[in-house]
């Protein structure tokens, strides 16, 4: 075992040697292994910074909620037939809470879009209004980072207060604090009775869950305009093992409130965010995979590049190797000195490579929310070994079972 | 004396196309422990491929070859090599240094091969290299060193090990003659110590340094002969070297 050690040193010694006399050369083929590291290493960080955003854009959607609506949102059903659709009513809510025999929350929500706010002299844009009771807290999941969160009473009474997303506190309430400020949502007076915490942006800027205000429901039908409401029922399951159980629940529920005849599809949608997953990793994630795929051919033509080198280094060295093998080194000894030469230049190549990727994925990360991950940066190295393995065997074998008097004449 | 290499009948066969050619048809012989042999022969005589099945680099097709009373004959490619390694130390006419290795490290290689510690080897490395007279150009490349330092070095690469036999191919062949006396001073310097060599040549000048000449011809040994009129090689003063 110890003189494997020995034997080991020697290789890596001489391999760094002799990339060392081939400095052009070393550098050239190293050259495939870089290009092959950075693509390989860029594109994992991009999709794996395409996924996390657009599971950043559906986290306000629960993992253990069902979502109620008259739209199916993967869009199975035909828009059209979606939209002369009834509404989901305000009555068919209150006897599904009434029915359902259990559940962790349940909170009926309308929402609208893009509203001016203003405070005094300030004014910003939400991105999306929310209608809903005190459950919603639940549901989605949003807790108030100050302040507090509709109650009871809020809801009751339809109380003109609103909790706020982070952006339009920022933008509002630059120095001050917001709490029991206040402000006016479109044109109606509302007062700020707390502060989400700050959520992060998704995919779709646009949609940003810190720009977001929440009120009670019949405040929001009163204020946010006369538009006929289309309302959303968000169910937290009490056990998310048994999403299935009470999405059949649910179903039949709705089926009889909204009189489907039995022969007739349902006339509403039992939403849940698993089904975007499925659908992203459906679509986008195959042609990400596929795209990774692709470049790591380039790493493929890399290592092609090094087992070339490694051959032509076989051959010039064919006399050193009769040498080595005439004074004692065995088979195994001459097999790890030229493996460890193809592993030392893909080793080199993929730490450079990742020199190069580390900037790009910074660079990245301005448009996606990623960060090289570390398995990303350990998994192409193990590559780059890897490829170091690969490449180099053939090349090393060869080495090896040259016999030392063929080897000793050659010139 | 100790015996040290027994060879009885072989042969050895190479199949060149559909020919057989037997570049070794019967050869026995025995060496004994501190022994001088030349091997003398014109190229095609077999004397090459005897020094190679010699030296562990090749079998032989037929026969016995026993290194100190152990069979090598169907010996693994691995045993062979840790029979050279431990056994026999080689000497070679193109010297076969490693050119970006230094000196030092050049001699250390066949410690390196028997797993010998660093510090240990270093220190045996710098004896032997020391022992050749070399002890001021440890650190220098073969590019840096002149034909018959190149040759000393080799030769201290040979003895590094303390091996059984020392097998010089041709060792003076790409020296001048001057230099080659130098170096064939140091073989006999080496021998009177107590080592046992064994030296390939076809100059009959070189060969008469030795005590036992084995003339080959045809594959088979020709004449086992004792040397009558030794050469006792005369060392010069080597600061040159």
């Amino acid at each position: 075992m110890k003189s494997y050690f020995i034997e080991l040193k020697e290789g890596v010694l001489i391999s760094l040697r002799a990339i060392q006399a081939n400095k052009m050369r070393a550098i050239l083929t190293t050259l495939g292994i870089i290009i092959g590291i950075v693509a390989v290493t860029t594109m994992s960080t991009a999709i794996v910074g395409l996924r996390q955003a657009f599971i950043n854009s559906i986290s306000s959607f629960g993992s253990d909620v069902l979502y109620v609506d008259k739209f199916d949102w993967l869009g199975r059903v035909d828009f059209r037939t979606m939209r002369n659709r009834k509404n989901i009513t305000y009555e068919q809510y209150e006897k599904l809470r009434a029915t359902l025999t259990s559940y962790a929350a349940m909170a009926p929500n309308l929402r609208t879009a893009s509203k001016t706010i203003k405070y005094n002299e300030k004014s910003t844009t939400s991105t999306l209004i929310y209608g809903t009771n005190e459950d919603f807290m639940k549901t989605s999941n949003l807790v108030p980072a100050k302040g507090r969160f509709l109650n009871e009473l809020d809801v009751k009474a339809a109380r003109k207060v609103c909790i706020i997303g982070t952006d339009i506190a920022d933008a509002l309430f630059p120095r001050e604090d917001p709490i029991n400020k206040d402000i006016r949502v479109g044109d109606i007076p509302m007062k700020v009775i707390g502060v989400l915490e700050k959520q992060g942006s998704g995919l779709f800027g646009d949609f940003s869950p810190d720009g977001q205000i929440i009120m009670p429901l019949k405040t929001f039908e009163s204020s946010m305009g006369s538009f006929r409401s289309n309302l959303r029922i968000d169910i937290k399951v009490i056990d998310p093992n048994r999403m299935d159980e009470a999405k059949d629940e649910v179903i039949a529920i709705m089926r009889a409130l909204r009189k489907v005849p039995v022969d007739k599809p349902n006339d509403f949608a039992v939403n849940q965010q698993e089904a975007f997953k499925e659908m992203y990793d459906s679509t986008v994630g195959v042609v990400g995979i596929a795209g990774l795929v692709i470049t790591a051919l380039a790493l493929f033509v890399g290592s092609i590049g090094i087992m070339n080198i490694m051959f032509v280094s076989v051959t010039e060295r064919t006399k050193e190797i009769g040498v080595r093998k005439a004074i004692g080194a065995k088979t195994w000894s001459i097999l790890t000195q030229f493996l460890s030469e193809a592993i030392i230049i893909c080793l080199m190549g993929g730490i450079i490579g990742l020199m190069i990727s580390f900037p790009l994925s910074l660079i990245i990360n301005q448009f996606l929310p990623t960060a090289m991950p570390l398995d990303i940066v350990l998994i192409s190295l193990l590559i780059s070994a890897f490829v170091g393995v690969l490449s180099g065997f053939l090349p090393a074998y060869k080495a090896s079972k040259l016999d030392p008097v063929e080897a000793l004449r050659y010139e | 004396m100790d015996n040290i290499i027994t060879i009885e009948h072989i042969a050895k066969i190479y199949q060149v196309g559909t020919e057989e050619v037997h570049a070794l048809a019967d050869v026995s012989l025995t060496i004994d422990r501190n022994e001088y042999v030349a091997i003398m022969g014109p190229s095609g005589s077999g004397k090459s491929t005897l020094m190679n099945i010699l030296g562990c680099l090749d079998t032989p097709t037929k026969g016995v070859y026993d290194f100190k009373s152990v069979s090598v004959s169907d010996m693994n490619d691995n045993e062979l090599a840790q029979i050279r390694n431990k056994e026999i130390g080689f000497v070679f006419q193109t010297f076969n240094l490693l050119p970006r290795s230094d000196a030092l490290h050049n001699v250390e290689l066949p410690l390196i091969y028997a797993g010998v510690h660093s510090s240990e080897r270093k220190d045996r490395a710098r004896e032997a290299l020391t022992h050749v007279g070399l002890e001021d150009r440890m650190h220098h490349r073969p590019n840096e060193l002149s034909g018959g330092q190149r040759q000393r070095v080799a030769i201290a690469r040979a003895l590094v090990t303390n091996p059984s036999i020392i097998l010089a191919d041709e060792p003076t062949g790409n020296l001048d003659t001057k230099t080659g006396e130098d170096i064939m001073a140091l073989f006999h310097e080496i021998h009177q110590k107590g080592n046992t060599i064994i030296l390939v040549t076809h100059e009959e000048y070189i060969a008469e340094h030795a005590a036992r000449i084995l003339r080959i011809r045809d594959g088979l040994i020709e004449k086992d002969e004792e040397v009558v009129n030794r050469r006792i090689p005369v060392k010069n003063n080597s600061s040159f070297l």
